[in-house]
């Protein structure tokens, strides 16, 4: 199959169309962070930095924006592990139930997060007896996280096969050499990509998030919810946006070098 | 002439012997029992998942043989079908059901149809270097807040907002606050999801593949048709879970820009708050998941579920 020119161009011209739309209302967002009018009309009457001075200001923002990280660091630490450990143990060994485990772990994602939020909630206060707090809102994220380090790690470790694995024990390592010098640094990046989705899903769940966390709990989208609708906080909350994905780059940039890197060795 | 004979071998080149540590004793142990390396992999995981997520699942759907004491609001533990006839035979529920899936369907079809040409110009198309900037560029709207983007949307569409002030001179009109709206705002959010897995399926399948094809005389439609899609299908249902499940349970989105129209998470979100009633919420939260149930043990044979 060899694509005509046109289909070429086609494509191309379907390609910027698509991320035209999908940049329009980011960029909407981006303008109205400067924008003097509060109720989103456009054109934008005027230009002012008020929104971006406030929102360096505003410690709710900053607060929710720490705990938003703290949450999203421990749930993807523990995804990290528990995803690690499973998708060894589902692709390096052949027993019945696999299929079983491997749809336990994605059933957290898959089904509808209100579901997975009043079941946990319901768990923790009337089947545990525990507080909800910042601790059930990491058990819950983690839980939902581990789908997305487990798919890149399996997905990696089909791939790698067990023959350095084997050429390794063959001289004398032991499993944990071998899982040190040997598998670990193979799987790096395949962590490195999951926990990035792991921390990415962490710090933007509004849903689970709702009915697992202690009502101290302030996390960045329970903060814009409730802010979203407030006449002077709604610029505010434009400016964070734009902060956030103005700041994502760096991250999903050395996630595609290494990607990249890795895809010359190969 | 005098050859120097090599010294023979007085001594053999030593191993060196391994020092008998806990870890190296370990480390043999566990080499001879597989069976054990794996529960130990296993244990905490499953620890995990069975102890936080099956309990509290299996938990929940018994709430949803249980009532709740109207004069106490306290809940009840009579066992009762009384809220799952309601759900099944309520017209409201049925209603809202055939909605949210249509709603659904509609948002996980639009996603792959886009989906489709640019996660193929990425992975087929574009030069090494476009093709990470364009990553990247799928990539970054994932950080935008969730509720940023729908609140956008809600700007985008409103009246006198960018989407009138872009259609009006062509007499076009903004379709307002609806299912319209809810189903293009949600098929921008899940957008992403849908193009990375379907990208990551094409870039799999190896460009000699398209080039035999073409040669055996395959045009590109049949091409496209005979070998693309057969091994981008996998890949194609798992972008689908996506945004068909994270469609099936939102309520946020529907409350910003879908008018006054309810969806089942909705439902669910009203009953356990408002109108606190965990038996009849739990009720309504079994039909998604028997929906979710349905389809993925439809698309288990694709091998979907290990593209996700």
């Amino acid at each position: 199959m060899r694509l005509s020119r046109p289909a070429r161009g086609l494509l191309a011209a379907i390609t910027a169309v698509v991320l035209a739309l999908i940049y329009l209302p980011l960029l909407v967002v981006f303008v109205n962070s400067f924008s003097t009018s509060q109720n989103l009309t456009w054109p934008p009457p005027g230009f002012t930095l008020e929104w971006w001075a406030k929102a360096f200001q505003s410690d709710g923002a900053l607060d929710a924006v720490l705990t938003s990280l703290q949450v999203a660091l421990a749930s993807t630490a523990v995804a990290l592990v528990l995803g690690t450990l499973i998708s060894l143990g589902l692709q390096r060994f052949e027993f019945f139930g696999r299929d079983a485990i491997s749809l336990l772990v994605i059933l957290p994602i898959a089904l509808p997060g209100i579901v997975t939020g009043i079941a946990l909630n319901n768990a923790f206060r009337t089947g545990l007896g525990v507080q909800l707090s910042i601790l059930t809102l990491i058990i819950a994220h983690a839980t939902f996280c581990i789908v997305t380090v487990f798919n890149n790690v399996i997905a990696r470790l089909r791939r790698l096969g067990t023959s350095l694995e084997d050429a390794s024990s063959d001289l004398g390592a032991g499993i944990w050499t071998t899982f040190r010098l040997v598998t670990f640094p193979q799987l790096r990046s395949a962590l490195f990509a999951g926990g990035l989705l792991a921390f990415a899903l962490s710090f933007d769940e509004i849903i689970v998030t709702t009915f697992t966390a202690g009502s101290s709990v302030k996390t960045l989208p329970l903060w814009i919810l409730d802010n979203l609708f407030r006449p002077h906080q709604a610029p505010v909350v434009n400016v964070i946006a734009v902060v956030l994905v103005l700041v994502s780059i760096i991250p999903i940039y050395f996630a595609q070098r290494i990607a990249g890197a890795e895809k010359v060795v190969r | 002439m005098t050859v120097d004979a090599p010294a023979p071998p007085t001594r053999r080149a030593v191993v060196p012997q391994h020092r008998r540590t806990i870890a190296r004793r370990g480390s043999v142990f566990l080499s001879r029992h597989p069976r054990l390396r794996l529960s130990l992999l296993l244990s905490a995981p499953l620890f995990w998942l069975g102890l936080v997520y099956v309990a509290a699942l299996a938990a929940l759907l018994i709430t949803a043989l249980w009532t709740v004491d109207s004069f106490t609001g306290q809940i009840s533990q009579t066992w009762t079908l009384d809220n799952i006839v309601a759900v099944l035979t309520g017209s409201l529920y049925q209603t809202v059901t055939l909605r949210t899936v249509g709603v659904a369907l509609l948002v996980t079809i639009i996603d792959i149809v886009i989906a489709l040409p640019i996660a193929f110009y990425m992975a087929k198309v574009a030069s090494p270097g476009a093709q990470r900037i364009l990553v990247i560029a799928i990539l970054m709207p994932l950080w935008a807040s969730y509720l940023v983007k729908a609140y956008a949307w809600r700007s985008v569409l409103s009246q006198g907002g960018i989407f009138e002030w872009l259609v009006s001179p062509f007499g076009g009109h903004s379709p307002g606050y609806g299912l319209p709206a809810t189903i293009i705002t949600l098929s921008y959010l899940w957008l992403p999801y849908v193009i990375l897995p379907i990208y990551a399926g094409l870039e799999r399948v190896p460009d000699s593949l398209l080039e035999a094809s073409g040669d055996l005389g395959g045009g590109t439609w049949a091409t496209l048709r005979l070998v693309v899609l057969p091994m981008i299908w996998p890949a194609i249902i798992a972008g689908s879970i996506f945004s068909f499940s994270l469609s099936l349970g939102d309520y946020i989105t529907v409350n910003i820009v879908g008018g006054a129209n309810q969806m089942l998470g909705n439902l669910v979100y009203t009953n356990v708050g408002a109108a606190n009633n965990l038996p009849l919420a739990a009720a309504i939260a079994l039909i998604p998941i028997l929906i979710i149930f349905a389809y993925l043990a439809a698309v288990r044979r694709t091998g979907a579920l290990n593209n996700l």
